[in-house]
């Protein structure tokens, strides 16, 4: 769990140019500065570290239970997809 | 100035492979959208588009021309027939075709010329392609077999400017024909981008619903692609008069604007100028304008954009407009949207009924307009705008006036 944090902290930060070890599960989306097309993008980038597919439409960001307002959200999607697709524990 | 007037309407789209048939789509009160079954669906996440249907390319064309026809050169040449054929307008050998501008809109040309042999040269590894690949994936094709095919000398092109690529076209259609430079335009859009790879682009952005498309919806989920085609005849009102035509509606005014701002969202402000300029050039008051076709995606930003836009230029006549999003019958048909919809709102016009927003459920709480819901209302539509806001931040409106 704690090395797919970190990963998944690693893309965020990239993403948002930031520092990653300012990011922490607290931290909020918002607060990074990341607007509409650095979430798709970031998105895409977790979809490709991981391989996996995040069902996560921009229009109904609610959809498939998928709710990203902090970092650890984020983690815990990931972490959840990757036991369901690749059918191992994250 | 010279007043500009439609005489000829051709569309090959969802609801309809004619005007007529399109307008009984638009009063049917049922979406055209639909399981994807025009191409391999395998590995697609979205099912669902408006396509035309049943369309057999060799009812059309011999197939020495079709061997040079993608789908959306197909679907521009039988539009184009349709129009022209109702504008009584002669082309070749009278001296017009010289006086004439053929002017297209499209966002991204021969997309399944282009799907099918990239899956060729990358997928397949064939050792070699089509000879016609490029003259048929060109975004400038459609536009070239229609001058071809009637005779048109005089200028012509294509815009493309993404969604608003069709209105963009009309416009500038419009103003040559407005000031005198061309005596008569053959213009509209063309679009046919249903292939494997364009979907699995459009995936990726995140913004395809998978139910259908329900402008300004609480629940809306997205956009739907359309395709098809729609093609106008535009001259001069004293010519179309002079020679007896039957004037289907009167152009009126263009108004274009950029936000030079997001690639993807829309700004109320560029949309709002957009609307503006497009009333001021056509020296209408916003308590003129009985219908606005909307650019209406069904996606989260450009619904409520678009409704803050309507607010800001037409204030507490807001209210009383009709304003529907046919993309809920017809799908998004991208660069040919604005004239797929300017086809929808001439029909409204010339039948004494407004086009309705199709899958409405609830409206969005942002979403305070009449919309129009699920059935087509008989009402008289003496003026309207229909509006085209792309990606690329390109906002182009076209107004019209009954015939």
């Amino acid at each position: 769990m704690t090395d797919i944090a970190g990963d998944i902290i690693e893309v965020v930060a990239k993403q948002a140019k930031a520092d990653p070890a300012a990011v922490t599960r607290e931290t909020k989306l918002a607060d990074l500065n990341l607007e509409s097309l650095d979430t798709i993008e970031m998105i895409f980038a977790l979809e490709e570290k991981f391989d996996i597919e995040i069902p996560y439409n921009a229009n109904d960001a609610g959809s498939a239970g998928i709710n990203f307002t902090t970092v650890g959200d984020v983690i815990d999607a990931v972490s959840k997809f990757m036991a369901e697709q690749k059918g191992k524990p994250a | 100035m010279n007043r500009v007037v439609v005489t000829g309407l051709g569309v090959c789209a969802a609801p309809g492979k004619n005007a007529a048939d399109f307008a009984l789509g638009l009063t049917s009160n049922v979406s055209s959208i639909g399981p994807l079954t025009e191409i391999r669906t395998e590995g697609l996440t979205t099912l669902i588009a408006g396509q035309v249907k049943n369309f057999d390319p060799a009812a059309y064309f011999e197939s020495n021309q079709l061997a040079l026809l993608d789908r959306c050169a197909q679907f521009a040449l039988v539009a184009a027939r349709e129009a022209i054929a109702q504008s009584g307008l002669e082309f070749r050998n009278s001296g017009l075709g010289a006086r004439t501008a053929a002017i297209l809109g499209s966002g991204a040309g021969g997309q399944s010329t282009q799907d099918d042999n990239y899956y060729r040269v990358y997928g397949q590894h064939a050792k070699r392609l089509h000879p016609f690949t490029i003259p048929r994936l060109m975004i400038n094709a459609p536009c070239s077999h229609i001058t071809m095919e009637h005779g048109i000398t005089g200028t012509s092109f294509v815009i493309a400017s993404a969604c608003s690529s069709a209105n963009h076209a009309i416009g500038t259609a419009f103003q040559m024909v407005r000031a005198g430079i061309v005596d008569a335009a053959v213009t509209g859009g063309t679009e046919a981008v249903l292939t494997f790879g364009t979907i699995r682009g459009w995936e990726a952005l995140r913004v395809m619903a998978p139910d259908t498309c329900r402008p300004f919806s609480v629940d809306r989920r997205g956009m739907v692609l359309g395709e098809g085609a729609a093609i106008m005849v535009l001259e001069t009102r004293d010519a179309a008069m002079k020679r007896g035509a039957e004037i289907l509606a009167e152009i009126v005014g263009f108004g274009a604007t950029s936000d030079a701002g997001d690639i993807v969202n829309p700004a109320v402000e560029g949309c709002s100028g957009a609307i503006a300029a497009c009333l001021k050039d056509a020296g209408l008051n916003p308590t003129d304008v009985d219908y606005v076709n909307a650019h209406g995606t069904g996606t989260a930003a450009n619904d409520v954009t678009e409704t803050k836009a309507i607010h800001k230029v037409f204030g507490d006549h807001a209210m009383k407009l009709a304003v529907s999003s046919t993309k809920s019958i017809h799908g998004h048909a991208l660069g040919a949207a604005g004239a797929v919809e300017l086809a929808a709102t001439i029909q409204g016009m010339r039948g004494g009924f407004i086009p309705p927003t199709l899958n409405f459920t609830t409206a969005d709480p942002q979403c305070d307009l009449d919309y129009v819901p699920n059935e087509a209302r008989a009402k008289r539509i003496d003026v309207a705008i229909s509006n085209s806001f792309a990606f690329g931040g390109h906002n182009a409106v076209v107004a019209v006036r009954r015939a």
